[in-house]
């Protein structure tokens, strides 16, 4: 279970999360929502590690890991799909792969997974990250995540900016990988149907702060969007 | 036609010095960007590894060979004792970098001074890298041709090492984008550590190659720097293709403006060459193309 508590955060001096706290079960999907700049992606880079918290705690599994390093936190079972499709653009989609699953006994295994839930990955392995199409490349990113064999998955918009094929593809991978029940899902998602479709618990974030959170069920989205003010 | 084969090796061998003392800077400075002032010490403790084992070995085609895997060593040691005391709390502020950089150059180059004298000491030349061998008509040293394909041998292992092992895979990563390196698992500063103990091990063995043609002073690496670090700007950053064509254009423009000119002025040719292809093309000879920002 990730939990967060009373979490601040921000960029040097400027704190952009004040306070946020929430609870990510090991085997269920939270949504988290907000309008662009709450600090949805903020929140999201400090509990990989990659933003310092100036105070509260990020624990996983009842342990505090706020002061592991990213790779560490990875180690521990948190895995992270970043805003944007990003993937090493200079490597091929196989070499994208292949880093991930580097010294793991299993790594070959993990990528012919990967390149299973993924076929159309197979027809670019040999092509540049940096010159796939931004479905190719959001695929390519869940794959890396998922070779490193995750608990807790942290996915920042992973349809902004994509076709909608690729979306719906991209919903059946989530909801297929949470079915088994040893994974807990983070979504940062603006798409409020696929959001509340897909998860059990929603959250709004505003200005840094948690203002609304509840069921993802039947009436979620009338409280979602009152809460966002929309 | 003579002069003109004999002024072409002049530029290949000029150019393999430049492209041996480059190898290590690719890495360094290219892929990580660091913008190492004392990458030329490396290449002096090199040269004076090289003069160490000689005084300990009877045969001086058994000392060379064993001075380059020191050297490499030593250069690699000291690349790592800096990356881990002052450089790792560096990334990200090249000034800071670089003034401490040159600092602990001035350092070591004291500290060389001190230990081996201020005079310049000479290494043995095997016999077997003795004497010339005659190519196309031209006369050229043994020893040029040695470091001509040292420089290729070092080049070519490391680009077979970025490309093909796990361990240049993440060097690539990382040096891609360290946030999402790390977010996939892969430990930077441990990636790091290792590509700078690569990058400073490789300036070791030019170090090691350049006691064949000429003697080791606490400056040695220093007059080798400028050179090295244009030949990896010029060359595009990062980019082992670009600084191998680079290293030998510039050889050969520097061989045959100096038969027409002098040394001096030809270093001051090459530099305006330099600059004004910069102008045009800031990135380089190579830069890579990709649709997306990483």
């Amino acid at each position: 279970m990730l939990e967060l508590r009373e979490v601040h955060t921000g960029y040097g001096r400027s704190t952009v999360v004040h306070g946020a706290s929430l609870t990510v079960p090991e085997d269920g999907i939270v949504v988290l929502m907000g309008h662009n700049g709450a600090g949805k992606t903020t929140l999201l880079r400090a509990v990989m590690g990659l933003l310092r918290i100036t105070a509260g705690a990020i624990t996983f599994d009842g342990q505090d890991i706020s002061a592991l390093r990213p790779h560490a936190r990875v180690a521990r079972g948190l895995a992270y799909v970043p805003q944007g499709q990003h993937s090493f653009g200079q490597l091929t989609t196989m070499e994208n792969l292949q880093v991930v699953a580097d010294g793991r006994s299993n790594g070959r295994r993990l990528v012919e997974e990967a390149l299973e839930r993924f076929p159309a990955l197979l027809e670019v392995l040999d092509r540049r990250a940096g010159l796939l199409s931004g479905g190719q490349r959001q695929q390519l990113a869940i794959a890396r995540a998922l070779i490193t064999e995750p608990r807790m998955l942290i996915l920042d918009e992973p349809t902004e900016g994509i076709q909608p094929s690729v979306v719906a593809e991209i919903e059946r991978t989530i909801l297929d990988l949470t079915r088994r029940g040893d994974l807990g899902v983070l979504l940062v998602e603006q798409h409020i149907g696929f959001a509340l479709r897909a998860a059990d618990t929603y959250y709004v974030l505003e200005s840094g702060r948690i203002s609304s959170s509840g069921s993802a069920g039947s009436g979620a989205e009338a409280d979602v969007l009152a809460a966002m003010a929309i | 036609m003579d002069v003109v084969v004999s002024q072409i090796f002049t530029g290949l061998s000029t150019g393999s010095i430049m492209l041996l003392a480059a190898t290590g800077l690719v890495l360094t400075f290219g892929q990580m960007g660091v913008i190492n002032m004392a990458h030329g010490e490396f290449i002096m403790a090199g040269s004076y590894t090289a003069y160490v084992v000689q005084q300990a070995t009877a045969s001086a085609g058994a000392s060379l060979l064993i001075s380059l895997v020191l050297g490499f060593l030593v250069g690699g040691a000291m690349g790592v004792i800096i990356e881990i005391t002052l450089l790792r709390h560096l990334y990200h502020r090249p000034l800071d970098t670089l003034l401490v950089t040159f600092g602990v150059g001035l350092v070591l180059q004291q500290v060389a001074r001190d230990v081996f004298g201020a005079p310049a000491v000479n290494v043995r030349t095997p016999s077997w890298l003795s004497g010339s061998v005659e190519v196309l008509g031209a006369v050229v040293p043994r020893t040029r041709l040695f470091i001509l394909v040292l420089a290729l041998v070092c080049l070519a292992a490391l680009a077979a090492a970025l490309q093909y092992t796990a361990l240049g895979r993440r060097t690539r990563a990382v040096m891609q984008s360290r946030d999402l390196a790390e977010s996939s698992g892969i430990s930077s500063r441990r990636v790091d550590l290792t590509t700078f103990f690569i990058g400073s091990g490789l300036a070791g063995v030019a170090g090691v190659a350049l006691t064949l043609i000429g003697s080791t002073s606490s400056t040695v690496g220093q007059s080798y720097l400028i050179n090295a670090f244009l030949v990896v700007v010029a060359g595009g950053l990062g980019q082992l293709r670009g600084a191998l064509i680079a290293a030998f254009v510039l050889g050969l423009l520097q061989s045959f403006l100096e038969y027409s000119t002098t040394a001096s002025v030809a270093q001051v040719l090459v530099f305006v060459v330099i600059v004004v292809f910069l102008q045009f093309r800031p990135q380089g000879l190579f830069s890579l193309k990709t649709r997306s920002l990483v």
